[in-house]
């Protein structure tokens, strides 16, 4: 049984379609995201399940169960806002027994429930804490608390990190992937940070304009995207355009607009002399001469230092190719003349994407 | 520009400030404390004394006055609270950008005439021969004419109308800082309509409820013409013994104190008012 | 910035010099209606350098006013004749007059010696006649024909259909109609003092009766014009106006005697155009302004002719009001002694506030 269904779930306000046609399941206790660029329409969907909005049309399922008659107070699926939404003229401790109150809780369990949730996020004591005297940290902490102290079927958290720094951001990626494993809850997880959700989830919903382009796992997103879409925002890519002229079982030829002949795989229905885009992974491609696979002559442009991510960036022609080199072991130099290459099954290609 | 006119120019745009505080608020209160603290011994002789406070505390007409319009002000702030937060909450919270304007102005239509003209108004509607009894007489719903002037019903809802502008609008401005997400989490984490009422907005806009409140509440017991026009044979209203104090009897050294009396009386109720719900000023008006 | 200071400055000269070099103004304190606009205008076309400016009061608040400024701001006020001894020497808030500047021809002798009589102070005379009337009852003759004195007010068949302004001329009229004489206990503040116990019990009685107390000519009218009220204490020339709308409401002078009250021309101790404040007092004793400003007024000129002056309406409601032995009869107030306005006053509120 999945703990959070959807089912061709469509919601339009007035002609703009906001989400179209999702349909998701969600195994009990896994971490899924939904990824997708702003605009897209992640947070109405999650309105849609929390029960702020109602769906034009398609259903949604807790544990088995259609929930559209449900108000949002009677859904068992609890939500971090995007800003956190923490109540400001309450302490911690009263931010988090709020709904275990509502529940009608007795005073005497609450008390022990409210110091335990606290003690499982790591800020074991702060029930008198104001909020405003909480770190950002700290707040994102007391946010999941509240919510995981009521034991949600779902918790659902809508860029939680969005207000954080890059530091914080980075750190509590890591919390947010334990705590997730600590409290064995399915969590339902928005953002528009590619690596957030590589990095957490189990399984990556890939939103775009209000449709899901492809679901699967990080590693099989990243490895076998379904369309350009994908495979431009998962990961970092190198794009070059040009037109298919030759399929030949695996292996296909592409003419770049900018002149040259590469090899690829086609991984849509494209055929010879449709317009396409070929993208290139920068670890995949390796520098200097050999003997496989394909290959493109530049010059580098510039060397990119950063640890085990440094780049170095060839330019071919008026295009700047990222090649991934992590030792930073090449002895090129700035200008020097540098061959790019690759295997053709690493450049997938597909149908160029509308502008 | 120099150092000497900047500081000229500073002091040109703080002394209207300064000048209207001290001169019309301060000054003022002073002359009447001083004022309260003669004794009239005969014409033109006076002395220094607490005879005037003594002498209003003796006399049960004057206590029960101002006991009757502490009272009468705080069902009036109750009841323009009551009132004016739906109202608030609508224009702040449920209108469009676009009708929040037009219904602001509404709310002002009131202070668009003076305070007579709107008596005027409601004795012509209000009165035994007047629009309403008329038109209900008129209609079969009541037989005989009846009077809905001269009462303390009366008294209450002109002032209510009148005031509760003064409570809207604090109430519209808290609550306009009040994200929607608090809402949302409040029913979330499973709160109905009347507990996300209770523990998230009214929490929230207290700083405007208590700012609201005692602006209301100091300017019904502070008015004058509404509990006079609209008020019958027993609506006494103490701002009208001040009144007859130093104009009908010429006892400005009584009527000072009465003065004196009502500050301080006003002053202690907001003070009680806020001790018995748990506010202070410093955590709710003074919040930034 | 220094440029628009000096401009600022030469401005703020400008206007006080051109409100000092402005025509001479006649700053006039009285009732409301003794200033009516046509006379005024004449006024100031016979004296095109006289500007008339008017603020209207009460006998109550033209002290008050004066007492505050000390007898200035003013230049000619009209005090009721019982209201200036006292506060004269009290407050020294008039000057003496100047009855050489004055047409004293054209008055009634009997009235300026009742005003001399009242207002003469260290030998010198404060204050001169200029209209007078009175205060009694006024009724409605369809509903209450009988009415004929102060107690009808409290009579029980008119039973919420009477009104009284709660002021001292009730206290006064209702002291005359329980049989006693408050003018002749003035000098005894215990025996007023008693008299004033006496009056404001009946009238705490009368409360159950009256419908409401009144406030002014506008709500008295109102009152009366609607049938709302059928008896009550008036002004005589509210009643004649009355009268001139419906012929049953008419003026009854109380069997006691109607108390009569004489308005005066006196002359602030501040004020700053005492010539012409004495072509305004002769201006409007002529007989053809005398006419304009009774109409205006509802009250008599005191001149000898007063009554001839009215407009004929108020001439007719005059007649069916009095006759000679009602004119006879009319009990003039008396000097009020210093004091005796703060036991009045104490009265009063008592009966307000008496439920
Ligand atoms: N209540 C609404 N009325 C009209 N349009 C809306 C409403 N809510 C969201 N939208 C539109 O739907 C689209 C998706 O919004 P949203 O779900 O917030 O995107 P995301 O969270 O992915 O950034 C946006 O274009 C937004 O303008
Ligand atoms: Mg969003």
């Amino acid at each position: 049984m999945y703990d959070l269904s959807c089912a061709d779930v469509t919601k339009s306000f007035g002609n703009f379609t906001a989400v179209r046609n999702v349909s998701l399941d969600i195994p009990s206790g896994s971490f899924f995201s939904i990824l997708g660029p702003s605009g897209c329409g992640k947070t109405t969907l999650m309105r849609m399940i929390a029960g702020f909005e109602t769906p034009t049309s398609g259903d949604i399922r807790i544990k088995g169960d259609s929930v559209l008659t449900l108000p949002p107070n009677k859904r068992n699926v609890k939500m971090v806002f995007q800003h956190l939404a923490l109540f400001p003229m309450m302490t911690v401790g009263e931010n988090i027994a709020y709904g275990l109150r509502c529940r009608g809780e007795s005073k005497s369990d609450i008390g022990p429930k409210v110091a335990r949730v606290l003690d499982r996020v790591g800020l074991p004591g702060s029930e008198d804490k104001q909020i405003d005297q909480l770190s950002g940290g700290q707040k994102q902490r007391i946010a999941i608390a509240r919510c995981m102290v009521l034991e949600p079927d779902v918790l659902l958290l809508d860029e939680p990190l969005g207000a954080l720094d890059l530091k914080l951001r980075e750190h509590m990626k890591i919390e947010l992937k334990q705590l997730q494993h600590q409290f064995e809850t399915t969590f339902l997880y928005i953002t528009h940070d590619q690596s957030e959700a590589l990095v957490m989830s189990d399984n990556v919903a890939v939103m775009n304009a209000g449709r899901f382009e492809q679901i699967g796992s990080p590693k099989a997103l990243y490895d076998d995207p379904s369309s350009g879409f994908v495979a431009g925002f998962v990961g970092d890519s190198n794009v070059l355009s040009g037109t298919l002229t030759e399929v030949r079982g695996d292996e296909a030829q592409v003419m770049l607009d900018g002149g040259g002949l590469i090899l690829g795989r086609v991984c849509d229905a494209s055929k010879a002399g449709d317009k396409v885009e070929v993208f290139l992974r920068p670890e995949s491609l390796r520098l200097g001469a050999g003997a496989e696979g394909t290959m493109m002559a530049g010059k580098v442009e510039s060397l990119l230092f950063n640890g085990a991510s440094s780049r170095v960036l060839i330019r071919v022609d008026d295009q700047l190719i990222e090649v991934a080199d992590p030792e930073q072991s090449s002895s090129l130099v700035k200008g020097a003349d540098a061959q790019v290459r690759w295997s053709a099954d690493r450049a997938r290609i597909f149908a160029r994407r509308s502008a | 520009m120099s150092r000497d006119a900047s500081r000229l120019s500073l002091i040109l745009l703080f002394a209207p400030f300064v000048l209207w505080i001290g001169l019309l608020i301060i000054l003022p209160q002073v002359g009447i404390g001083y004022t309260s603290l003669r004794e009239k011994i005969s014409w033109n002789e006076y002395s220094f004394g607490l005879k005037n406070y003594v002498d209003f505390l003796g006399e049960p007409v004057y206590r029960n006055t101002l006991l009757r319009t502490a009272w009468m002000s705080i069902l009036v702030t109750a009841l323009a609270l009551v009132m004016g937060f739906p109202i608030a909450y609508y224009i702040a919270k449920i209108a469009r950008e676009r009708s929040r304007a037009a219904l602001f102005l509404m709310c002002l239509i009131p202070l668009w005439v003076s305070d007579l003209v709107r008596a005027y108004g409601w004795i012509v509607l209000l009165r035994e021969t007047g629009v309403i009894s008329t038109a209900l007489v008129k209609w079969g719903i009541i037989n005989q004419p009846i009077e809905m002037l001269y009462n303390d019903m009366t008294v209450i809802i002109g002032l209510v109308y009148t005031v509760i502008l003064f409570m809207i609008v604090p109430l519209v401005s808290t609550l306009q800082g009040m994200d929607d997400a608090l809402l949302e989490a409040g029913y979330n984490l499973g709160g109905s309509r009347l507990t996300v009422l209770r523990r998230i907005i009214i929490p929230y806009a207290m700083p405007g409820i208590v700012s609201g409140c005692i602006i209301t509440f100091m300017l019904t017991a502070g008015s004058y013409l509404t509990p006079i026009l609209l008020g019958g044979k027993n609506s006494s209203w103490f701002t009208e013994q001040i009144y007859n104090q130093f104009i009908t009897r010429y006892n400005w050294e009584s009527g000072s104190a009465f003065g004196v009396a009502l500050l301080v009386f006003t002053s202690f109720v907001v003070w009680a008012g806020l001790r018995l719900t748990g506010q202070s000023l410093a955590t709710t008006v003074a919040k930034d | 910035m220094k440029p628009s200071l000096r401009a600022l400055l030469a401005g703020t000269a400008m206007a006080l010099i051109a409100g000092t070099a402005s025509a001479e103004t006649l700053r006039l304190l009285t009732w409301g209606s003794y200033a009516p606009d046509e006379v005024v205008k004449l006024f100031e076309e016979e004296y095109p350098d006289i500007d008339v400016e008017v603020t209207f009061s009460n006998n109550e608040e033209m002290i008050a006013k004066l007492r505050a400024t000390g007898g200035t701001g003013f230049d000619l006020a009209q005090p009721s004749h019982d209201r200036i001894y006292a506060a004269q020497l009290e407050y020294n808030i008039y000057k003496p007059m100047d009855l050489s500047k004055i047409n004293m021809d054209a008055l009634t002798p009997n009235l300026v010696e009742g005003v001399k009589a009242n207002t003469t102070i260290d030998g010198e005379v404060y204050s001169v006649p200029h209209q007078w009337g009175t205060s009694g009852i006024m009724a409605n003759m369809k509903e209450a024909p009988d009415a004929k004195g102060w107690g009808d007010l409290c009579s029980e068949q008119y039973q919420g259909r009477t009104s009284m302004r709660l002021r001292r001329t009730i206290l006064l009229g209702t002291a005359f109609g329980m049989g006693m004489d408050p003018f002749a206990l003035y000098a005894d503040p215990a025996a007023y003092q008693d008299m004033l116990d006496k009056v404001t019990e009946k009238l705490i009685d009368c409360k159950s009766v009256i419908k409401t107390y009144w406030t002014g000519g506008d709500d008295l009218s109102a009152l009366m014009l609607s049938g709302e009220v059928v008896v009550s204490e008036t002004w005589d020339s509210t009643a004649f106006k009355l009268y001139g709308e419906n012929p049953d409401i008419v003026f009854v002078p109380p069997e006691t005697g109607a108390l009569a009250w004489i308005d005066t021309f006196t002359i602030p101790r501040g004020g700053e155009a005492d010539d012409a404040a004495y072509k305004w007092i002769n201006f409007v004793l002529r007989p053809e302004i005398t006419k304009m400003m009774s109409a205006s007024t509802g009250a008599i000129a005191a001149v000898p002719n007063g009554i001839d002056l009215m407009p004929e309406d108020k001439r007719a409601a005059i007649s069916a009001a009095f006759d000679q032995s009602d004119i006879d009869n009319l009990k003039f107030f008396a000097n009020i002694p210093p004091g005796i306005e703060d036991m009045e006053g104490l009265a009063l509120e008592r009966i307000k506030a008496a439920n």
